[in-house]
């Protein structure tokens, strides 16, 4: 029932980036465009990485009814960040001139490209099995089992932005990051032992 | 009832002078930009409007000599050239500098001068300016990150300055050291980079024609975020080369190590010539983004200065010493 606010506020990020640039273009807008779409990818990962602890600490179940909505929205968001790298980086002078060979370059070789593309392919499957149809196809333990995918593409999307900002600097907000999905990730192995531990008694 | 006597004006309170008049001259250039922008009739900026954003309070340069080494190019604008740099000692984000920069005090400001030369010293920045005639120079500035602008420094060449102290034979390397004053530059509280900010040059690229030693842009003195009140500038190099706020010049018998060489060997070399066929190990650089363009554009070998300078480097391996 809460799904209009979901959608507003998960759109409200992509509509202030436009109406600021709109308003002022600064002087890298291309820079601006892809690391705010970026960011907000990682940031709707962090939330639907979240959705399952805060369920078991607060015990509001219905907030699993959000989680396939913000694992979307954190698709939408990397694929623009995506595209936007590919189109600003690889046609050179004009949409006339692709330079494939590179972007093969980037996408394989280079670790922070390769990390944040893993990071988005890794979404593309659970974008697709994310309807009932296809839960219902898989049947629930098998879905389960894919879509911890997204735990890969959680740790890999902040490789991504880690490796992105620097080797040697001291990066903080990717350092936060990581802590972030190691807290999140660690919930769950804690829980695992937990449980287990219960069933044995 | 405890009935407090209301107290004088604390000394903290009271708005120091600097402040106070930073805020005059932000009135200034806040009234000035205004009327700009209403004589444009609100609409897009002409080419008054480098003009009107430059700080109305810099000392300007009256007579600037052209130079045939100039550019044709669409120049970026006083905007992007003051609000989009790499100046860690103000913060590591390109808003930084621009943000934060006013801490630093240009005047009084000595160059210290000192190694393999006759005449050693201390020299002041008001006598600097006046040893050679001021010029303009559009040249392209390449970043390592791949982004580009064309900018218009001011200043004259470094052969003027170097001769000047009558470097020996042994001098074979120039050595140049930016401030450390974490007051004047905060951002050396940070452990970002080591400070002092270290870079150098062989001497024939140090004496070579197109190498700057850079004391203003679009006209006036130095804005203090790009690197105030001197600093190098080398074209055909990654931006990084162009070190910042100089303070010692020293001239070296062994190749000096350079800070983004320290931080950094497997990414930053002494060299750093632009060379789209020695791609960064992060990135290519083979093509770069120039400020204001949608698409990226070929990154030229020497930074489209290989005319000039590709003589220098004749039966060096450049993948070697990038």
């Amino acid at each position: 029932m809460f799904k209009p606010i979901v959608w507003v506020l998960c759109l409200a990020p992509l509509v202030y980036l436009i109406y600021s640039l709109y308003q002022d273009l600064g002087v890298n807008p291309i820079e601006t465009f892809t690391n705010t779409t970026g960011i907000w990818t990682l940031r709707l990962i962090m939330i639907t990485l979240a959705i399952t602890p805060l369920r078991w600490l607060t015990g509001i179940n219905q907030l699993v009814n959000y989680r396939r909505l913000i694992g979307l929205f954190a698709f939408f968001y990397a694929s623009i960040h995506f595209i936007t790298y590919v189109v600003t980086t690889f046609f050179v002078g004009g949409f006339s001139n692709f330079d494939a060979s590179g972007l093969a370059a980037d996408l394989t070789t280079r670790p922070y490209i390769v990390a944040g593309f893993t990071a988005f392919v890794l979404m593309i499957p659970l974008a697709i099995t994310s309807t009932a149809g296809w839960i219902r196809r898989l049947g629930g333990k098998k879905w389960n089992w894919l879509h911890r995918l997204i735990y890969i593409t959680a740790m890999a999307a902040v490789l991504h932005y880690y490796w992105k900002v620097s080797i040697k600097l001291v990066p903080v907000n990717p350092r936060n990051y990581a802590i972030l999905v190691a807290i999140l990730l660690a919930f769950r192995i804690w829980r695992h032992f937990a449980k287990r531990a219960a069933s044995e008694v | 009832m405890l009935i407090k006597k209301a107290a004088d004006i604390k000394a903290s309170e009271v708005t120091p002078k600097e402040l106070f008049l930073k805020r005059r001259q932000f009135i200034a250039a806040a009234g000035v930009t205004a009327a700009a922008v209403a004589s444009n009739g609100f609409g897009l900026l002409g080419d008054d409007e480098n003009v009107a954003a430059q700080n109305p309070a810099a000392q300007k340069f009256p007579n600037l000599k052209k130079s045939p080494f100039s550019t044709d190019e669409k120049l970026n604008s006083y905007r992007d050239v003051t609000t989009y740099n790499n100046f860690y000692e103000f913060g590591t984000d390109k808003a930084d500098p621009g943000k934060y920069a006013g801490t630093l005090k240009p005047r009084p400001w000595t160059v210290v001068v000192e190694g393999q030369c006759a005449k050693p010293g201390s020299y002041n920045i008001e006598d600097i300016m006046k040893w050679a005639p001021i010029e303009e120079r559009i040249y392209r500035l390449r970043c390592v990150e791949a982004w580009s602008m064309v900018i218009p420094w001011n200043g004259y060449p470094m052969s003027e300055f170097l001769k000047r102290f009558e470097p020996t034979s042994k001098a074979k390397y120039v050595q140049f050291k930016t401030l450390v004053d974490t007051k004047q530059m905060p951002g050396q509280t940070e452990p970002a980079l080591q400070w002092p900010y270290v870079e150098g040059l062989r001497m024939d690229e140090a004496m070579h024609p197109l190498t700057l030693v850079g004391l203003g842009l679009y006209g006036e003195v130095m804005p203090n975020q790009n690197g105030a009140p001197i600093r190098l500038v080398v074209p055909w190099k990654y931006g990084f080369k162009s070190i910042k706020s100089i303070v010692r010049v020293s001239f070296v018998e062994n190749e000096p190590l350079n800070t983004w060489k320290q931080q950094q060997s497997s990414e930053y070399g002494f060299y750093a010539n632009v060379n789209p066929q020695v791609d960064h190990p992060r990135w290519s650089q083979g093509s770069e983004r120039r400020l204001g363009e949608f698409f990226r554009r070929k990154t030229l070998p020497f930074n489209g200065y290989g005319d000039q300078v590709a003589s220098l480097y004749a039966g060096m391996d450049l993948r070697k010493y990038y």
